[in-house]
């Protein structure tokens, strides 16, 4: 072997068969190297079916912190002999292949190693029962693949001692066969392999978790009482998240639970429930993907118009239609921001990781209370269904649920008065009353036809008018209480700049290593939500071009900032991506870096960054 | 027009019910519906029911769909408030509303297009799920508010008001309501305040998804000669099932009925429903033999009228979900919130 040995900078793929068990054995994988104290991001890219098709989980390991999923596989572990051909191209020149040579093949590469473990006849050897025959071969190749990489093996065992927990049995069974791989790796291949793990100590404070289940926890914390959903990849997992948590943590004392898990018969359902329970004081939610926001479309029109507080979670995959259930995308921007007929416009979260779900996850309900409107917390499926390694959640205790302008009974009392739709203190923002908050006074007829600012039925264009207004007041209200962008002038003297938002910021953030490396200098701004914050606008107008990087087709972003705002549109610059996989950073280097070579006036505008890297 | 209010006037004498309150106050804004529109019928039947329960009208909430049913929770409970939410739409409001606030009276309208046709998905779960709702459809066979098309609850054959057939068969929302396990099926006529009074009164009282399917003539559009939903048709081919009584838990006896002729069915808050048999073999708790005369009558072009379907055991929503027994909606943060040293627990479980 060579003495060129590297430590944590290596990306692991593992082919596999959907349905045959090797979802645990690759995310006991990312664990153990998350324990072992080592920057990670894991991708799983799996298909929408149950058994039988190809399914792959990447693991990159950087402690440079590069965690964008790169092009290139150094450590290919295939399992599927379906895939062969395509997954051995996508080894790095100098990489490896491991594959089950229980049937001998031969691979055309002279520039990797190829390395066979008979894993099939391992188990077959070890494993009369069938089933157990196909579930262990999975933590066969974890075994091998552990001494060839240095995976420490105390921390697996322990991972597998947490997880089969009172199960004897199983844990013992689970340790033998990651004892078979290890010991067949051990008496016959030559090990270690050049790119190599070992133990740093990065993570103290970061937990490993996907967006969905830390978006649940945000609206357990944010005061959820009623979630109403129906089924749909990838968003799913976010309210049997929630159940989970809530059935443990929100149990009283007789055992009853505070909150109502309600699997709706369709999309147009589960948002009807959770307006009714927002409307009765709740704080609901509802929780799916592209093809269920077209289905509420009405709802979500009348939530706008008659004002009721509503969460709705947005995790996006492939469109248009049924488009790529598995896949990520970033194209429902302008559904969401436009959902519904007539003069609609709602508020948009933007979270670019699990961390931000959390957090945007239990401020959503308070800026849907806040300006009594839906809230639509645009996460994707990248985010949504694949475990991060992110900071880990905090909580202030002094924090209290904001309720807006809910009107109590002792308010109405005082007041004796009460005009559900009356904009009295300027900011375009009425006051709310809720079904029983008084036997005299408070009561309302909630409608989505035009009313007046008492909820009275009218046909007056003026008032109508007038209504619409105040509804665009309150919009413009929220700009300065929504979360603002996060900006970064590290090139403050090029004309450049770069927006994004959600999922594309770890791709961005080691194209950007890169692109000071390369003498380009960019300021880059993150938006986090919509109506745009001020600053968004200041930003474009402090360059003289600015790209737009996001993932759909049709630039949507770019095209929701040239609807609101009032830019020069030509500064603009797209970069769109909409394959349906999360990003990678030599993707954005590679067309910025062309875009500015190829344009004078752009290249003109670089500066480079003051600190070159 | 409904944004004219009613003068607020009340004639002295007027009599009060427990609570202190006048039959004017369950009162709502004046009508716009077309002048002897059944559904306006309803409306005043909705107003004595509650008032003769004594309910304080705060503590209900109103909420309908669309069409000219969905627009008469305005004419009623100016005090209780109301949502007149997307067309078919009224049950999943309902049972949102419902998770917030299980101790609520929650009382919808919607009309035959609204349930039978753009909202009979919502219809059928709400009743799957036990919903504690008093359902009222005003259903008079046409759509109104566009002039006159054919609902789903219109018998085939029947014509419009233009002369033409309905080519297709009719859905029927009680026999529907009974299959799929609602816990309270009656029909009735909007004409009919004396049978529809107390079957609200039994409705509104019943802990569980309660159906009504009122007849209601649309005067304008399906009350001439051919329509099988007009106030003659109706008036001549109808088949009491019996006629009802609502008492309360403190009312121990009835005397409106002889002994021997009446089966009472006691709900589960303690009141009883006192139900006057007329034929011998009608048992209103015995699902496959209602269904059986409901079918019955309706090939012979008899309409079925009076409590239809009843079982005093079902349990709602809220048990089926295990949720607590204190209104959802009045939980605090402290109740809801898990705090940060749990959060901490949470990170744990991550690691």
């Amino acid at each position: 072997m060579s003495s060129n040995i590297t430590y944590n900078e290596l990306v692991i793929k593992f082919a596999n068969v959907n349905g045959s068990g090797s979802a645990s054995a690759n995310t006991f994988c990312a664990k153990s190297l998350y324990r072992m104290g080592i920057p990670i991001s894991a991708k799983n890219i799996f298909p929408s079916n149950i058994q039988g098709l190809p399914t792959w989980y990447e693991i990159t390991i950087s402690e440079s912190e590069k965690l964008a999923r790169k092009e290139k596989v150094d450590v290919m572990v295939a399992m599927n002999a379906q895939t062969y051909a395509s997954d051995i191209d996508e080894v790095a020149s100098g990489g490896t292949f491991i594959y089950d040579n229980s049937i001998q093949r031969k691979f055309d590469r002279d520039d990797i190693r190829v390395i066979g473990i008979p894993i099939a006849k391992l188990c077959a050897a070890e494993y009369t029962d069938q089933r157990q025959r196909q579930l262990f071969k999975n933590i066969v190749y974890l075994g091998g693949l552990s001494l060839l990489i240095g995976i420490d093996i105390d921390v697996i065992e322990k991972l597998l001692s947490e997880q089969f927990k009172g199960k004897q049995n199983l844990f013992d069974a689970n340790l033998k066969a990651l004892t078979i791989g290890r010991k067949y790796v051990a008496d016959n291949i030559e090990y270690p392999l050049d790119k190599q793990v070992r133990k740093c100590n990065r993570n103290a404070n970061k937990i490993m978790i996907n967006g969905n289940e830390a978006a649940a926890l945000g609206a357990l914390y944010g005061g959820a009482t009623v979630a109403s959903w129906y089924p749909i990849t990838p968003s799913t997992s976010l309210v049997e998240a929630f159940e989970k948590h809530a059935n443990k943590l929100r149990k009283d004392k007789d055992g009853n639970i505070n909150a109502a898990v309600i699997q709706a018969e369709d999309e147009l359902s589960s948002v009807g429930m959770a307006i009714g329970a927002n409307w009765n004081g709740s704080r609901a939610f509802t929780s799916t993907s592209g093809p269920g926001v077209s289905l509420m479309g009405e709802f979500l029109g009348l939530a706008y118009f008659a004002e009721i507080p509503l969460v709705l979670f947005n995790i996006q995959r492939g469109g248009p239609s049924t488009g790529m259930p598995t896949r990520t995308q970033q194209s429902d921007i302008l559904t969401c921001a436009y959902a519904s007929h007539g003069d609609t416009k709602h508020i948009l979260l933007l979270p670019s990781d699990p961390h931000e779900c959390f957090e945007f996850g239990y401020k959503a309900f308070d800026y849907a209370e806040k300006f009594q409107t839906p809230i639509m917390v645009l996460s994707d499926l990248d985010i949504g269904m694949n475990d991060w390694v992110v900071d880990q959640f905090k909580w202030d205790d002094n924090y209290s649920h904001d309720r807006g302008k809910l009107v109590t009974s002792e308010d109405i009392e005082k007041l004796k008065s009460f005009a559900r739709y009356r904009d009295v203190d300027g900011d375009g923002i009425p006051y709310r009353t809720i079904p029983a908050t008084h036997p005299d006074y408070g009561s309302y007829f909630t409608r989505g036809t035009s009313h007046t600012d008492t909820g009275g039925y009218t046909e007056n264009g003026m008032i109508h008018a007038e209504m619409l207004d105040r509804i665009t007041k309150k919009f413009d209200t929220a700009k300065e209480y929504l979360p603002h962008p996060i900006i970064n002038l590290n090139s403050p003297k090029s004309k450049i700049g770069i927006i994004n938002f959600g999922s594309t910021n770890v791709a961005l953030n080691d194209a950007m290593q890169d692109l000071t490396r390369n003498g380009i200098g960019i300021n880059h701004l993150r938006i986090r939500a919509f109506p745009f914050s001020k600053s968004v606008v200041d930003f474009i107008n402090d360059h003289e071009f600015v790209f737009v990087l996001e993932q759909n087709r049709d630039a949507q972003m770019k095209k929701l900032l040239i609807s609101e705002e009032d830019l020069d549109t030509n500064k603009l610059i797209s970069i769109l991506n909409y394959d349906g996989m999360p990003l990678t950073a030599n993707f954005i280097v590679n067309n910025i870096t062309e875009i500015i070579n190829n344009n004078k006036n752009i290249k003109a505008a670089n500066s480079p960054p003051i600190k070159i890297v | 027009m409904t944004y004219i209010k009613k003068p607020i006037f009340r004639h002295p004498s007027l009599p009060t019910n427990e609570i202190g309150l006048t039959y004017r106050d369950y009162e709502g804004v004046v009508s716009t519906l077309c002048a002897g529109c059944g559904h306006d019928s309803i409306t005043a039947s909705i107003i004595d029911a509650c008032y003769e329960l004594s309910l304080p009208a705060h503590k209900i909430a109103k909420l309908s769909g669309i069409g000219c049913s969905s627009k008469t929770p305005n004419y009623f409970l100016n005090n209780a408030h109301g949502f007149n939410s997307v067309h078919g739409r009224m049950p999943s409001v309902a049972t949102g509303a419902n998770l917030a606030n299980r101790d609520l009276v929650y009382i919808g309208v919607s009309g035959d297009g609204d349930t039978a046709s753009i909202g009979l998905g919502q219809y059928c779960h709400a009743i799957r799920r036990q919903l504690n709702l008093t359902y009222i459809c005003e259903n008079n066979g046409t759509y109104g508010l566009t002039k006159g098309q054919f609902s789903a609850t219109n018998d085939k054959e029947s014509k419009n008001k233009k002369g033409l057939d309905n080519p297709f068969g009719a859905i029927d929302l009680a026999i529907m309501a009974i299959e799929l396990g609602a816990g309270f099926v009656a029909r009735s006529f909007s004409g009919d305040k004396e049978q529809l009074v107390p079957l609200l009164k039994s409705a509104l009282q019943y802990n569980g998804f309660s159906f009504i399917d009122v007849i209601s003539p649309c005067v304008t559009f399906n009350n001439h000669g051919y329509s099988t939903k007009s106030y003659d048709y109706i008036r001549e081919h109808r088949s009491l099932f019996g006629e009802l009584d609502f008492i309360p838990e403190e009312e121990t006896i009835n005397t409106s009925y002889a002994e021997g002729e009446t089966v009472t069915i006691k709900l589960h808050n303690g009141n009883d429903i006192s139900f006057k048999k007329l034929g011998a073999d009608h048992d209103p708790t015995d699902p496959h033999k209602v269904l059986n005369t409901l079918r019955n009558n309706r090939s012979d072009g008899k309409v079925t009228t009076g409590l239809l379907y009843v079982d005093p055991d079902k349990s709602d929503l809220h048990d089926t979900l295990n949720t607590s027994s204190k209104p959802l909606n009045s939980l605090s943060m402290n109740d809801l919130c898990p705090g940060g040293e749990e959060l901490e627990e949470i990170n744990n479980q991550f690691r």
